[in-house]
């Protein structure tokens, strides 16, 4: 009977192996993503930033050049006018110039300008100093998420867990805040609950991994760790890659069938599930390596095998 | 051999059956809906952006009420120190780096304990003495109490004001510690409801020095206004682009709280509208009447945020309560009064930082957009699964239908709002959801390739993916736990979104699946089967 395999049965991928190089790429990673955000910043939505948008439907394919030009002679502020999937639609983005504009007198003025016939399928406005409490309960929020999680980690595995779990989970987000630097795609609020998405799927695949590497170290009690780790990687390779197929096909249905606004939500959450699954086979468990764990009966190896570790297999 | 008992079986088979009821609810007609018993009227809440309708976010102006009530205890302190004929060089507010403080220069080290007893008549202040100099600030625990009592008052007086426009379904909501959230679904132009909540409405009577001069003025020219200790003058518009600057003593006579009604009417002599005001029978009635005796034959003035309405003269003593409010006013504008006046006026000023209106049509285009892409990811996760596991597969695309429907209905049965974002949770759920399978399935290949006898590892299996699931699955669950104690807004809603979807994918598995996989294997108890 036909089934699909995408990993092969037995894999024996040397990914410890190589892990001193992988681990120095990912940091060599973040710290460019991490340059990327402080030196060139994030291209912050009127979400943060304050400001208006519009998005309408014209009457007539417009002369988006022309309006452009009469809207910058409002003096409202920084005007970004883009086509929004048909001719007629457009979305127009003000930059709030300067504190404590009218904020109706803004939108009469557009709506002027707009003239007649035009239909408003949304209008924002929004006052800089939301979106300066939006990111710092949002940081503040997730910060406590992470040492739940880790707390949990801890707990039921070894601390040595938990400290790589996050260690991966902080190398994804810094790649993903890195992405919407690099290419600049616009920072809105839902950009959070895409790196938020990006986060639960990361720690969900990096446990299931940590999982298997508790049970391993339970049934291979003499095994070197290195060896074990990889043995873990690839018994559980095939689940890894089937969940992340399956998560990233559904993702894809968004992006590709979801409209303009899901599909902006699905693009970060695409990217985050590939970084995710990335750090979760190279990132957390190799670095479990280096962090010597603790095992059960390591004073009894050391005394049979004089500190050497354990005979390989 | 897996065995699941017959009662949990059926336990399962309920409690899926039951989210497919609530599930479908929604799809029926109108009219059947309506019919329903109440328990299963259960529809999905739409977020503002896939109904339509706006969205606005209210700043309380604390800081200006703080500011007034630190001037009412320095005018206090003031007066007491006159009275006690306590000697001081001066007395003032200053700006300090938390906000401001009122501090006060005194000339003789024996007066500071009388000081320091006025001082304490104050609610919340506190003190320092520092050799003749001492500073008063408010307290943050009172300021923390008055900021909140100022916009619980603001809350009720929004929710007041919007009632009266006859807008459907409001949500008015605290955010932060000095924000109010307004959503109006349906409102496309919140132009007329920002105008309502812009106005604090504090309407006041007082009486009109009767030594000064009116003077009258063009608008916005630049006028010098005589002044006099307790007077002040207020402009009146006169229409055609005049002003009348009237001087009006500072003390409050009567205020609008006392008012238990207000209705638009014509006045008789003018045929202007006006808005007839009728005060509660004990006090508001005996000051009415009171101070039409006292100004009887003389001019008055009502006073609306600082603006001069009218300042008419008493005729008669009124004595049954009524009064009318006149001024130049359309029959809107009266309209409008008349309801401000009804829903009372607003502890603090209100400023939108945040507006969203969201028109029909794009929240409909969204929703048949997420449709689409649920089903196609549906469609996409089912084949996949299919192809990579068989008839298994097909076991974990029945789950899934159950998980997607046991979603949908307890964020009915929630009252949880359907947002765009939680669309896309919704679709995301569909791709995570099958991980547990996937899971219990590569473990009981992982059992069979060691050689064990089908049935035995998927036993096996199943047994060993448990812990996996478990450990994975509670490891999110007290991660969104956290995001929904401490998180605000969007990121509240992502967690009951994450949270459910991680029970639900739990029962599933544990229950549906299992329970799946146990008829099956009674079934083909001796039969080949591949993983």
């Amino acid at each position: 009977m036909f089934r699909l395999h995408l990993i092969p049965y037995g894999s024996k991928f040397d990914i410890t192996g190589k892990s001193r190089f992988i681990l120095t790429l990912a940091v060599i990673m973040v710290i460019v993503c991490f340059s990327f955000v402080i030196f060139k910043g994030l291209n912050y939505g009127i979400d943060f930033k304050g400001g208006y948008i519009f998005e309408v439907r014209m009457p007539s394919v417009p002369n988006i050049t022309d309006l452009r030009a009469r809207l910058n002679e409002c003096e409202l502020g920084e005007v970004a006018i883009q086509e929004f999937g048909a001719k007629k639609d457009l979305m127009i983005k003000l930059e709030k110039s300067k504190e404590g504009s009218d904020q109706s007198i803004a939108i009469k003025k557009v709506r002027d300008i707009l003239g007649e016939g035009v239909v408003y399928k949304r209008i924002e406005t929004v006052g800089p100093k939301v979106g300066e409490e939006l990111v710092s309960n949002a940081i503040k929020a997730v910060a406590f998420a992470l040492i739940a999680m880790l707390l949990y980690i801890a707990v039921r595995f070894e601390w040595q867990f938990g400290v790589c779990a996050i260690a991966a989970l902080f190398h994804d987000c810094a790649l993903i805040f890195g992405m919407f630097s690099i290419f600049p795609m616009e920072f809105s609020e839902t950009s959070i609950t895409a790196i938020l998405l990006t986060a639960s799927y990361s720690i969900n695949d990096t446990v299931v991994i940590f999982d298997r590497i508790r049970e391993n170290l339970k049934r291979y009690k003499k095994m070197a760790l290195n060896e074990l780790v990889n043995l873990s990687l690839n018994e559980t390779l095939s689940r890894t890659a089937l969940t992340a197929t399956t998560t990233l096909l559904a993702v894809l249905a968004l992006y590709l069938f979801g409209g303009k606004v899901i599909a902006s939500f699905a693009l970060p959450i695409m990217v985050g599930i590939i970084v995710g699954t990335f750090s979760s086979i190279f990132v957390a468990s190799p670095l479990l390596v280096f962090l010597n764990i603790k095992r059960k009966d390591d004073d009894e190896l050391k005394n049979s095998d004089h500190g050497v570790p354990a005979n390989l297999g | 051999m897996i065995v699941v008992s017959r009662f949990r079986m059926l336990l399962t088979l309920g409690i899926c059956l039951l989210g497919l009821v609530f599930a479908l609810v929604p799809l029926v007609e109108q009219k059947t809906f309506d019919k329903l018993p109440q328990f299963l009227q259960h529809t999905v809440t739409l977020g503002l952006e896939l109904r339509g309708g706006s969205h606005i976010q209210l700043e309380v102006d604390v800081k200006s009420v703080e500011k007034e009530h630190q001037e009412s205890i320095l005018n206090e302190t003031r007066r007491q120190l006159r009275q006690q004929n306590i000697r001081y060089s001066r007395i003032f507010v200053q700006t300090i780096p938390d906000g401001s403080a009122i501090v006060l220069l005194l000339k003789d080290e024996k007066d500071i304990p009388a000081v320091m007893k006025i001082l304490s008549k104050s609610d919340g202040l506190d003190t320092s003495v520092n050799g003749l100099n001492i500073t008063a600030t408010i307290s943050k625990v009172f300021l923390e109490n008055f900021t909140k009592r100022i916009v619980d008052e603001s809350i009720e007086v929004i929710r007041h004001r919007i009632d009266e426009t006859g807008t459907k379904e409001p949500t008015i909501l605290k955010q932060g510690t000095d924000r109010i959230t307004v959503q109006l679904p349906g409102v496309e132009d919140p132009a007329e409801i920002k105008r309502l909540l812009g106005k604090t409405a504090i309407l006041t009577f007082h009486g009109v020095d009767e030594e000064m001069r009116s003077i009258r003025a063009k608008m916005g020219e630049k006028v010098h206004l005589p002044s006099k200790p307790g007077v002040i003058y207020l402009p009146e518009e006169n229409g055609n682009g005049l002003v009348t600057y009237v001087p009006i003593k500072k003390k409050i006579s009567l205020t609008g709280k006392s008012l238990i009604d207000a209705q638009m009417n014509i006045d008789h002599e003018t045929g202007m509208p006006c808005v007839s005001i009728k005060f509660d029978s004990i006090e508001g009635t005996r000051k009415i009447a009171e101070l039409s005796t006292k100004y009887l034959n003389k001019q008055f003035a009502m006073v609306l945020d600082g603006k001069v309405l009218s300042a008419p003269v008493f005729h008669a003593i009124l004595n049954n309560g009524s009064a009318r409010i006149t001024g130049r006013f359309t029959m809107q504008e009266a309209n409008e009064l008349a309801l401000l006046l009804r829903a009372g006026s607003l502890p603090a000023p209100l400023n939108v930082v945040e507006e969203r209106s969201i028109g029909p049509s794009l929240g409909a285009d969204s929703i048949a957009d997420g449709k689409i892409a649920t089903v196609f990811a549906f469609c996409l996760v089912a084949i996949f699964m299919i192809l990579s596991y068989g008839l298994f597969g097909f076991f974990s695309v029945i789950s899934l239908s159950c998980n997607i429907m046991l979603l949908f209905a307890s964020l009915m049965l929630l009252g949880a709002t359907l947002t765009l974002p939680g669309i896309a949770g919704i679709a995301l759920t569909i791709g995570m959801a099958v991980d547990s399978n996937v899971l219990i399935y590569e473990r009981i290949r992982e059992e069979v390739r060691s050689g064990m006898r089908a049935m035995t590892a998927i036993a096996k299996g199943y047994k060993m993916a448990m812990m996996t699931i478990l450990d994975s699955n509670l490891t999110t669950l007290v991660g969104s736990i956290v995001l929904y104690e401490f998180g605000s807004g969007p990121i509240k809603g992502f967690a009951v979104t994450l949270a459910l979807g991680t029970i639900i994918s739990l029962f599933t598995t544990f229950s549906l699946t299992k329970s799946i996989i146990a008829v099956w294997m009674k079934r083909n108890r001796n039969k080949e089967i591949v993983v």
